[in-house]
């Protein structure tokens, strides 16, 4: 009975920056207080935050997230399959080298590329080297995208990785000496075992990467604003919290229904298998 | 030549500078049960990996019919392995389990239904075919590796210690069952272990292996009477070695006496070592002609006694009888010609070099 004690600070810090923000965002989204001092209800907020404009960038947002998803795991599996079969020092040593950048602040790395993809920046006058004409890269669709594969790929890599590494390699050789050729081994036996570590991966990197801010702005300019900007921009700029709340909560919702999802195909698919989380 | 169905030759094999095997050199007979044992670290398994394709040998050939399959990778060989730890796939229920293999070779669907069936009712699971893999007992696990492996008709079965995690009650169960799958399916089986109990009991042929090499290849038989050095005399049951002199054919003398004995064909006193099973030697009341000495220990084991007795030459013997002895006790023991198993020194120590 006594250990509860020791769960206090947790339930404290719970109920402060976790359930009365909670409160307070549905309080703006849907409370409005008249010039006399009266609180009212109203959906005002709400149908405000379906604007045409804000659901344009909301698709924007779910479409970007989901190539950079589908980009990330295109590129951490086969990583994660080719450093699991290595020596694992030289394992070791390569999954560093994907997760020094991590260490880093992600703002930093972001302007960082900036710099990188600027139209007289580095890449264009090597570019220039090989007589190729400058090309107009920052402030495009394909520079907000590579800015978010390039920061959420690790968090991809980390849990495929982690499976193959805990995947006993008899299943492997088990459907090899059943007839199974490399092909079919990769697709009967090894995608399966790994799917909790792809559900995961996947999660990682949707679910932040829809909501995400700033690295659109930095690398897209104005043109490819994601749902975290719209966000932000109701909240600083026009300073109107209300709005801002309702945009919060659709957002919310996605995550939610999302989650619930990423949930389902986990449940199924640990059916037998190791849970990653 | 012919029902030479695998043939090792000259294989040597190393891990990262270490020879694991030792020029093997061994043929496997068609429909044949043959038993790789030894202890554990010794090479069977690598052996066993060898013939499934999941090692290379680094330097000899290994031939299937006649031809080498050092090359061919496993997916193409007309073998299959029932796992040490059974590596039954864990997303799939007992069915995908055994379907596996057909799934793979483009079975029609009824064929596949029919088959996975019928190897079910082999191994005693009928009706198993949608339990998850993780609600099995390790003997049903067992039982489902077994069938995965054998629905796909091999020509060959290779099993790795496929009964080290069952219960002693259950393991004998198993042995006798696999006997009889291999007589009614007429399949060659080799067969991993390091119980020489288990190898005993079920193979046609043992090769018994130590250090990359193999020591001596027979049946149980042979192996057991006539073990060829000290490593399978120690390694095949108890026994008990004493050094002895061959005082002319048909006559050695050991402990101090002289003992008629089946074997002929040494020099006149040339040095022997002598191999007497515990169960061979019988507890009798001290003659002129036995070797005497004090009973020291008598431990109960079920079916016999194991008793110690300290000659009065300090050596101590280990004879197993059903009769219980009296510790402190003076007795001689009774060997006969039969029980008295003879080598060359130099063939002794032979394994110890």
């Amino acid at each position: 009975m006594k250990k509860k004690f020791f769960a206090l600070p947790y339930i404290v810090w719970m109920i402060l920056f976790t359930v009365m923000p909670l409160i307070l965002v549905l309080v703006y989204a849907f409370f409005n207080t008249t010039p006399s001092g009266d609180v009212i209800f109203t959906t005002e907020y709400l149908a405000s935050a379906f604007s045409p404009e804000s659901l344009s960038v909301l698709w924007r947002s779910l479409g970007y997230a989901l190539i950079t998803t589908v980009l990330c795991l295109l590129i951490a599996y086969p990583a994660a399959l080719l450093l699991s079969r290595l020596k694992p020092r030289t394992a070791s040593i390569l999954s560093l080298l994907f997760i020094l950048p991590m260490w880093m602040n992600f703002l930093l790395r972001t302007y960082a590329w900036r710099a990188l993809l600027d139209l007289n920046g580095p890449i264009n006058q090597l570019l220039g080297l090989l007589g190729i004409p400058a090309q107009q890269m920052l402030y495009t669709e394909g520079a907000v995208i590579f800015g978010l594969v390039y920061n959420f790929l690790p968090f991809m890599l980390l849990p495929i990785y982690s499976v193959f590494t805990k995947m006993n390699t008899s299943y492997i050789e088990a459907a090899e000496d059943l007839g199974a050729n490399k092909r079919q081994v990769l697709f009967r036996v090894i995608l399966p075992l790994t799917r909790p570590g792809i559900i995961t991966g996947i999660t990682m990197v949707f679910m932040p990467a829809v909501s995400t801010f700033i690295i659109s702005r930095l690398l897209g300019g104005a043109h490819y604003m994601m749902f975290g900007d719209l966000l932000e921009n109701q909240f600083m700029l026009l300073k109107d919290w209300n709005t801002g709340s309702a945009l919060a909560l659709i957002m919310m919702i996605l995550l939610i229904i999302s989650m619930a999802l990423m949930r389902k195909y986990d449940k199924d698919s640990t059916e037998g298998g190791t849970r990653l989380w | 030549m012919s029902n030479h169905l695998i043939l090792f030759k000259n294989v040597f094999k190393e891990f990262d500078g270490v020879e694991v095997l030792t020029n093997i050199n061994l043929y496997i007979r068609k429909n044949e049960f043959l038993t790789l044992l030894g202890p554990s670290g010794c090479g069977k398994t690598t052996m066993l990996r060898l013939l499934a394709g999941f090692e290379a040998p680094t330097s000899g050939d290994i031939l299937f019919e006649g031809k080498s399959i050092v090359n061919t990778p496993p997916y193409k060989r007309k073998l299959n392995t029932v796992f040490q730890r059974y590596a039954l796939f864990p997303h799939m229920d007992v069915f995908g389990n055994i379907a596996f293999g057909l799934k793979i070779q483009k079975k029609d669907k009824n064929t596949i239904q029919k088959k996975v069936k019928d190897m079910l009712k082999l191994v005693g699971l009928s009706g198993y075919e949608n339990r998850s893999i993780d609600k099995l007992s390790g003997g049903q696990m067992q039982r489902v590796a077994i069938a995965r492996a054998l629905v796909n008709e091999p020509e060959v079965l290779l099993l790795d210690e496929p009964l080290g995690a069952l219960d002693l009650k259950f393991r004998k169960d198993m042995q006798l069952e696999l006997k009889r799958m291999q007589k009614q399916l007429g399949i060659t089986f080799v067969y991993v272990t390091h119980d020489q109990e288990e190898a005993l009991t079920m193979s046609d042929t043992i090769a018994v292996i130590d250090n990359g090499m193999i020591q001596q290849i027979g049946t149980p038989v042979d192996i057991y009477n006539e073990p060829i050095n000290s490593f399978v005399a120690d390694f095949i049951g108890e026994s008990n070695i004493i050094y002895g002199t061959m005082k002319e054919d048909y006559l050695a003398n050991f402990g101090g006496r002289d003992f008629p004995c089946v074997d002929r064909g040494f020099s006149p006193d040339e040095p022997v070592v002598v191999v007497v099973r515990p169960e061979d030697i019988d507890l009798v009341a001290e003659r002129e002609e036995t070797i005497n000495g004090v009973v020291t220990s008598q431990i109960f084991m079920g079916v016999h006694y194991e008793i110690r007795l300290k000659d009065d030459n300090g050596f101590t013997w280990v004879i197993h009888s059903t009769d219980p002895a009296v510790i402190g006790s003076r007795a001689g023991l009774s060997i006969g010609p039969d029980d008295i198993h003879i080598m060359s020194r130099s063939q002794y120590d032979a394994a110890d070099a």
